[in-house]
């Protein structure tokens, strides 16, 4: 096995989290850890707040109650920005690119932390914006190549057919060579071809990188795959966390979302 | 030769990531130049020149600014003219107060004032989007307006609050007569325009976009949505304040703060609706568009009708055809102009096989 790959410990909790919307509970102190290279996956049935979690981690959402501790940093109140900072990548459920952009563009700009060159060096397109925007761009074309979208690098995202588009958002993320990548549902509503490509995409990032995955995920098989660890949600509670083995023979599981079939 | 794209193949991405990496729109862009700065001189009478060409290009760097703002980053804006009026007031105040002050040194600095007042107003955008933005900006609009002409101070006392821009003189040359005039406005928004293509490619240009089209999804890679809209409507202001000092400088030669009010704002604004949102050269299509069109409306009236049609009909007839363009666009190419010609543009670049 890559020695990357082999799981190490711990490096990001998150601790006794509570969020609510009003009068909706989305989360009602939920506790795990997630530990380095793993591929953990959160699944629970819809509204269980799989995505508000998500939320949490990277600071669009900010808990009323809980704290998460990542490389043993304890973090009261994640920000969004700093969160990218912390080396924390995201795909949305409901594909978030910038629509007007092009698939080149939209990755090269998850590349935005790296540039080092200033506003006046841009405006002039001279010294390091110059050489940087020409190294950033080589490192996108070897991600436009992994993920097979060479044909549409330069077509505004917008009129991307939605594999396409999940995949130009997987593309966004890895592009800030992140150390740990949420993924909110990347496989929703692709045929068993896209699927599967997305799950080698996803294997292989995790394998060559031993980029550390949080995934959201509804197909079963996909979950108990690709997972190292599965965490279960259900109304905002968490009802379970274990190996997939476990949890597929955990009773409670089955009753609140797998049913008799699985 | 026609415009295409494939059968040229790129040897690197350094040639792929040049300002115009198909040949053909360089040269484009080579002809126009070539066109503007050669052509037109030799062929363009004083009228053409002074009245015609030199407030377009004008309008066309205004436009740009506002584009900036609007196309590029989604702010909207309805105080760009406002903006000018500082950049007017300020090229004044310090041809005034530091006398032999370079005059490029003096523009460059009124562009700043501008920026500096325009972030001051772009504030209200980190909290607020859309229609209520647009509100906002009208307010800075008018109290721009209320504050040049309620403050003596900026026209220095004068009892009208007109303002005279003093000559234009860089090292010992005289810009004094019309082609000079629209030959330094040509140079000075050559350069910006070329500077804002160089921006929008590049990181900032991207940050801009990103805000733009999905601003949760840009934090959360790591940009800053204050820093960047800020910056949006900084580098606008400079743009806007550049043009209105040359308005004042190049163009008109007296100026108050009446000459910048709010249907100038709506002018700028219509300019990138029909041009095209985020795209450089629509805001020169749009300022084109909106500079010629009355004439060629006037025009084709006249010789429809001869001298029979009254003067009063004629201007109606250009709100009319204004509105009508205005919705148009809004309904069905909110891209404009410059989102047709680039359509034109990918149906050649494949043609003859479209797929
Ligand atoms: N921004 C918000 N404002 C109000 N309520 C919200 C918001 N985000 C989530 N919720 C509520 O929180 C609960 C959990 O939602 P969440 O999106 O986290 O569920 P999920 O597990 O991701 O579901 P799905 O499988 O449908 O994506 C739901 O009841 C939802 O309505
Ligand atoms: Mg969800």
């Amino acid at each position: 096995m890559n020695p990357k790959r082999t799981i190490g410990d711990v490096i990001l909790e998150v601790e006794d989290i509570a969020l609510s919307f009003g009068g909706v509970r989305a989360l009602s102190h939920v506790s795990f850890g997630v530990r380095e290279h793993e591929i953990c996956s959160i699944i629970g049935p819809n509204g269980a707040g799989k995505s508000s979690m998500l939320n949490v981690i990277n600071g669009v959402y900010h808990p009323q109650h809980g704290h998460l501790v990542y490389r043993g940093k304890r973090i009261r109140r994640m920000h969004a920005h700093k969160s990218a900072r912390y080396g924390i990548a995201r795909t949305f459920q409901n594909i978030a690119l910038f629509k007007g952009m092009s698939a080149l563009d939209n990755i090269l700009t998850g590349r935005n932390l790296m540039i080092k060159s200033t506003f006046i060096e841009q405006a002039f397109y001279w010294g390091r914006a110059r050489s940087e925007e020409i190294a950033h761009r080589r490192r996108v074309e070897e991600i436009v190549d992994f993920l097979e979208i060479e044909s549409v690098r330069k077509v505004p995202v917008g009129r991307l057919p939605y594999g396409l588009q999940k995949r130009v958002e997987l593309g966004r993320a890895l592009a800030a060579e992140p150390q740990v990548l949420l993924l909110d549902e990347p496989m929703a509503g692709m045929n068993v071809e896209e699927k599967e490509d997305m799950c080698r995409f996803i294997l292989d990032v995790n394998d060559e990188f031993g980029t550390t995955m949080v995934l959201i995920e509804h197909d079963m098989g996909v979950v108990m795959d690709l997972s190292d660890h599965v965490v279960v949600l259900d109304y905002g509670r968490k009802i379970a966390d274990g190996t997939p083995e476990e949890i597929r023979d955990n009773q409670q599981v089955i009753d609140a979302y797998l049913g008799v079939a699985a | 030769m026609i415009y295409r794209e494939c059968g040229q193949f790129k040897t690197s991405y350094g040639s792929d990531q040049a300002i115009f990496p198909i040949p053909q729109d360089r040269w484009g862009v080579m002809l126009a130049l070539l066109i503007a700065f050669m052509v037109i001189p030799a062929i363009a009478n004083e009228y053409w020149l002074g009245v015609i060409l030199t407030p377009f290009l004008i309008l066309a760097l205004a436009a740009l600014g506002l584009n900036i703002l609007t196309g590029y980053c989604g702010q909207l804006s309805l105080g760009s003219a406002a903006f000018m009026a500082v950049g007017a007031f300020a090229a004044y105040n310090f041809e005034l107060r530091l006398p032999g002050i370079p005059l490029l040194l003096d523009f460059v600095l009124a562009g700043l004032v501008a920026a500096g007042v325009g972030i001051i107003f772009g504030i209200p955008s980190l909290r607020i989007k859309g229609f209520y933005l647009a509100v906002a900006t009208l307010a800075a609009q008018f109290f721009i307006e209320w504050s040049l002409t309620k403050f003596g101070w900026f026209s220095n006392y004068s009892s009208s609050g007109v303002i005279t821009a003093q000559k234009m003189v860089i090292l010992g040359y005289d810009f004094d007569t019309p082609l000079r005039k629209y030959l330094l406005v040509l140079s000075i928004v050559s350069v910006l325009a070329l500077m804002a293509k160089n921006l929008v490619r590049s990181e900032t240009g991207r940050a801009w976009m990103a805000v733009r089209d999905m601003d949760v999804a840009a934090e959360v890679i790591g940009i800053r949505i204050m820093k960047t809209k800020l910056m949006a409507f900084a580098v606008s202001s400079f743009y806007c304040g550049v043009a209105g000092a040359l308005w004042a400088f190049a163009y008109l030669g007296t100026v108050d703060a009446q000459t910048f009010d709010l249907h100038r704002s709506f002018q700028i604004l219509f300019m990138i609706i029909v041009g095209g949102m985020g795209s450089i050269l629509g805001s020169f299509i749009g300022a084109a568009f909106i500079v010629l069109m009355p004439i060629f409306i006037n025009l084709s009236a006249h010789a429809l009708f001869g001298n029979a049609i009254r003067p009063d009909l004629l201007s109606n007839m250009e709100l009319i055809v204004f509105g009508g363009l205005i919705i148009f666009f809004l309904i069905v190419e909110p891209l404009g102009l410059a989102r047709l010609w680039q359509i034109a543009k990918e149906k050649l670049r494949l043609w003859p096989f479209p797929h």
